[in-house]
């Protein structure tokens, strides 16, 4: 697998910390939703560091893909991929990487998807091919924050849930809930879970990300509420959290 | 020709120098897993070793915590590039459970609780090289990280450290496991850094 140049062609802040980078790339042989790449930055003197991020955007033919990233307050990589990168600037990128947390338009069948803070972003890349590709697959996202701020992508989910063939969104806020909201600030609990999620037997394919220990409440909480557990895929990532 | 990244400095930290390629050291100890942590009773828990056809040995929980243990100090490398120098388990050493094994059939495939599997030269796991771990840092092993018992086979990528493991087939040919069957490399050295099945 070789790494391709890649030049940084847009910036768009999501939320105080994370920042969505579309990347050119030389020659991208494309990819599928869920998938993510290795990021290679060299310093002047040839120090390099790389990291996995998942790529947030549908498949496209225009050699373009877009990252989601996070930044975390002791990396080494996101705060230069949100705080100092600038259109023009040039990093490497290899990939796609990853054939078991995918998503493609030719799967038939319901959808759930369950994400805790960015572990949006590789479920987000799914949403966005569902409506490019205009699959009638049905599909609902229960997707937890810290607080409304916290939520990436917020206007274009909002329109995506407005129009026909929509997406059901249900928000689940884990510290601050909005004013008027119908539930207390609090973790995914099994009454949300059978509200907010296809019933078992629909048998719907089920796609959890977010941090560890969201990953492994929130599969509890599914096989609890009779999902089939050969039907959950998982993608986690720990407190370092620079896969995603 | 070398693309530099305007204005990015890294950190370098003296740990780096004992890692491998590509990775970088994690001070928490993430987890990797494709599907739902299976919760496993130790009245069910169960170790086997077959060729395909027979089951060569078979021990019990309570079978298997009587055999001789060792202490393990290991750097773990993970191929989403964590890495985690010195960590401490208990387990029972491979060579234990092969002694009365005899066979030709080169490599293996283990096989975990929740159908994950992954294949290893039996080379790899013999002399000192893997265990069956039930102990991580003097407590019992959690169920994410594996527990009641994983392969620890440390000097290769964490993959081949199956999870929940349950069972070791032995084989005459090398086959794909899981991640080996989605893109992974067949063997993953980190020193070598053998990650995806293209290098």
């Amino acid at each position: 697998m070789t790494w391709r140049t890649a030049k940084i062609v847009g910036l768009r802040d999501e939320t105080a910390t994370a920042r969505t980078l579309t990347l050119a790339i030389d020659d991208w042989p494309g990819h599928v939703a869920g998938q993510h790449v290795d990021v290679r930055l060299t310093a002047a003197d040839g120090y390099s560091a790389v990291r996995s991020y998942s790529i947030a955007s549908a498949p496209s033919s225009d050699g373009r893909i877009e990252l989601t990233v996070e930044r975390l307050p002791n990396g080494e990589v996101s705060p230069y991929l949100t705080q100092q990168i600038m259109v023009g600037d040039q990093l490497e990128v290899r990939g796609p990487i990853g054939r078991w947390f995918v998503w493609d338009p030719e799967r038939a069948g319901p959808i759930q998807l369950v994400a805790g803070g960015s572990g949006i972003v590789p479920l987000m890349a799914m949403i966005r091919w569902r409506a490019s590709a205009s699959s009638t697959a049905s599909l609902r996202l229960l997707y937890s924050v810290r607080e409304p701020s916290a939520i990436f992508y917020h206007e274009e989910l909002r329109a995506l849930s407005s129009r026909g063939n929509s997406v059901d969104v249900t928000y689940a806020y884990t510290r601050v809930a909005p004013r008027d909201w119908p539930r207390p600030a609090g973790r995914i609990d099994a009454e949300l879970i059978s509200r907010a999620t296809w019933p078992a037997d629909l048998r719907s394919s089920v796609y959890v990300c977010g941090p560890t220990s969201f990953v492994e409440h929130t599969t509890e909480l599914l096989i609890a509420a009779g999902q089939d557990r050969q039907k959950i895929k998982t993608e986690r990532f720990g407190a370092t959290g620079e896969r995603k | 020709m070398v693309i530099i990244s305007r204005g990015f400095a890294g950190r370098r930290s003296g740990a780096e120098t004992k890692l491998p390629p590509g990775q970088y050291l994690a001070t928490d100890f993430p987890v990797l897993s494709a599907g739902p942590t299976p919760h496993i009773d130790l009245d069910r828990w169960e170790f086997t070793i077959d060729d395909g056809r027979n089951i060569l040995k078979r021990w019990d929980w309570k079978a298997f915590r009587e055999l001789p243990t060792e202490n393990i100090v290991a750097d773990l490398h993970c191929v989403t590039r964590w890495s985690k120098l010195g960590t401490s388990w208990e387990g029972v050493s491979l060579d234990v459970l092969l002694a009365n094994v005899k066979t030709d059939l080169p490599y293996a495939m283990f096989r975990s609780h929740g159908d994950y599997m992954t294949n290893l030269p039996l080379k790899d796991v013999m002399n000192n090289q893997a265990w069956i771990a039930f102990k991580y840092d003097g407590g019992d092993l959690a169920p994410e990280h594996g527990g009641p018992a994983r392969l620890l086979v440390p000097h290769l990528y964490l993959w081949k450290s199956a999870k929940w493991v349950r069972a070791l087939r032995l084989m005459s040919e090398d086959r794909p496991g899981f991640w080996e069957s989605l893109g992974y490399h067949i063997y993953g050295d980190p020193w070598k850094e053998q990650r995806y099945s293209e290098e």
